[in-house]
Parts: structure tokens; sequence; C-alpha cells
């Protein structure tokens, strides 16, 4: 038991508990699966302004969200503190691939020579942080949903707009990843 | 469906009904205190894994994403069979995403697509990341805020 806690672990299992939030949302309180209308939610809270996109009663739509957001920050606290923490297992043709861009510290879940205060202010710190958490806001306000409403509940549900919206997904990423991400590392 | 989609217009949607049953908050919280856990043990918040990923060197994401798909699909299903009402009191509906032009979708979706390889995160993996001590994501979770706000200021003069 746990050893499945504090394991990284496998695909087949991952993947069906977190199409399990699913319909735990809906039975629960039937509500959509969906992380990024927290960040409508949470500029309608915080950010004063007259902008018609953001008044609405949000915590009457959005509160349980916000919520079970907070949640998802004290999970990641609890799971990286307890138990050992284990290297990613990248593969190695990303290995040598990232190896062969300057990237040499595989520990960690994400490259301290990008994400660090240090490397903040640097032109790849800046792009990958700054510009690619406005991108990722702005896009998934835009779009109406990220990698959880769109990728897994949309999909579930056999939308169309959620499949154009993933292959949007997928061809922004595949162009950050071979045209945008050489230059900066 | 359409019965159930007359039922939600009758009670009214996202409503909740908040106060009539303040113990669901609590549930909503252990909820996401499982997803980050199942995000950070899953590897999911990884940079590397999404790198993997749109690198096509690595099963692992694909095989994630789409059991997870798999999953809700098939849950979805049995749930619209079913004539279950949520615990909240509410029949269970979910509503159809107006497809419109599509142009929402396709730029929206593609302007999300960099930023999620760029940070190697989407929404749910950058609060995850902050938990998991990656403080300078703090940053990243205050930039798309502002990414959010931009939308809203643009959004008249966009394309959906």
């Amino acid at each position: 038991m746990s050893y499945w806690f504090t394991a990284p672990w496998p695909w087949y299992v991952a993947g069906p508990i977190i199409g399990l939030f699913v319909p735990a949302l809906l039975l629960v309180g039937n509500k959509m699966f969906g992380i990024s209308s927290n960040l409508r939610h949470l500029c309608s809270a915080l950010i004063p302004g007259k902008l018609e996109y953001f008044r609405y009663d949000w915590r009457k739509s959005g509160l349980w969200n916000l919520v079970f957001l907070s949640g998802v920050l004290i999970g990641g606290f609890i799971a990286s503190h307890w138990g050992t923490s284990h290297d990613i297992a990248v593969s190695p043709a990303t290995k040598a691939a990232l190896t062969q861009s300057g990237i040499h510290d595989f520990s960690g879940v994400a490259p301290h020579e990008i994400f660090s205060w240090h490397a903040l202010l640097t032109l790849r710190g800046f792009v990958s942080i700054v510009l690619g958490g406005f991108l990722v806001g702005f896009g998934t306000a835009y779009a109406g949903g990220c990698t959880s409403g769109h990728a897994i509940s949309g999909l579930a549900n056999f939308e169309l707009p959620s499949l154009i919206a993933v292959l949007g997904f997928f061809a922004g990423g595949l162009a950050a990843t071979y045209l945008i991400l050489p230059l900066l590392l | 469906m359409t019965t159930m989609t007359t039922k939600r217009q009758t009670e009214g949607d996202d409503s909740g009904k908040p106060g009539s049953r303040p113990m669901l908050i609590l549930v909503y919280l252990l909820l996401g205190i499982a997803f980050g856990i199942v995000l950070t043990r899953s590897e999911v918040l990884s940079w590397f894994r999404i790198e993997e990923m749109f690198r096509f060197q690595s099963f692992r994401m694909y095989g994630i994403i789409g059991s997870a798909i798999a999953t809700a699909a098939l849950s979805i299903a049995l749930i619209k069979k079913s004539v279950l009402r949520s615990a909240s009191g509410e029949a269970i509906a979910i509503p159809k995403k107006t497809l419109g032009t599509g142009a929402r979708y396709a730029i929206g979706g593609t302007i999300f697509g960099l930023g999620w390889a760029l940070t190697g995160a989407c929404p749910g993996p950058l609060f995850a990341l902050v938990g998991n001590g990656v403080s300078v994501m703090a940053v990243a979770v205050l930039s798309a805020l502002f990414g959010t706000w931009v939308y809203g200021l643009l959004r008249p003069r966009l394309p959906h």
C-alpha cells in the first residue's frame, strides 16, 4: 500500500484514476470536470473592473471548483512530502535530445535550469514561465477549456468542439517543441 | 438526453444550491487533494513527461490520457443510462458545447498548446507544481491569470 503511494504509478493505473474524476464530480454535484474555468473565477473574484466576461456570480458557479483547485495544491504538497522522491524516468531519446540542447539537470519534476527563481529572468526562463503561463491562461479561456475540460471531459462526451480544441493543443504543442524550444535551450 | 436537458433547465444549472449541502464543499476539497496526489504520482505535472509526449518518445502520456478518456467515456455512458441524481440532489445532465464557427477552439486550443509545451504544464499541474515546491510556478499562475484577463478584455473583438 505504502509502495503504491510513494512510487510513480504506471500509466494504466494513473489514466483510469484520472478518468474517474469525471463521474465522481457528476455524481457528487452534477459538475463537469475542468480546471481552467478556475482562472476565470479567480479573475472575477480578485480583479476589479467592468469586463463583461468576469461579471457573474463566481461563488455560485465556481466556488466548488475553486475549493477543488485548492485541494490540488494541497495534494501536490502532500504527495511531494510523503515518501521518497524519485527522479522522473525520462525516456533515453528525450534525455539525449535535451542534453544536446543544454539541459543537464534531470532531478526533480521540471528542469531547475529553466524553472527556478534564479532562471526566471533568463530568456528561456522568462519565455517558459511568464510567456508560457500567459499563453496557458489566454488559450484556455479562448478555447473554453484545457486538458481536463476538453481532452478528458469533452472527448469522453464525444464533443466535436473538444476534438477541434485538442487538435489545436497538439498543433501548438508541436510548434512550441520543434520551433520555439530549440531557439531557447 | 432530451428529458435530462429539460430537467436541467427547470432546475437551473450550475447553482449547486449553496447552503443546502455544505458537506459537499468538503467532498470537493478531498477530491481536489486526491487529484493533486494523482497528478504528482502519475508524473503528468512533469515538464519532462510533456517533452516526451510532444517528441513522441514515450507512450506514457498517451496511455494516461487515452485510458482516462476511455474510463470517463464509459462512466458517462453508464450515468446517462441510469436515472441517478447527484448527491446535491440535481438530475445529472451534461450540457453540450456550442460549436459556432469552431474558430475559438482551433485558435484558442493552439495558443494553449504553445503554453502547455513551454511551461510543461496545463492548469491543474500549474497549481500542483506550486504544491510540489516548484515555487516559481506561482509566477506562471499569475501570468495565466493575466492571460485569462486579457482574453476577457479582447473577447468582443476575437472570432468565436
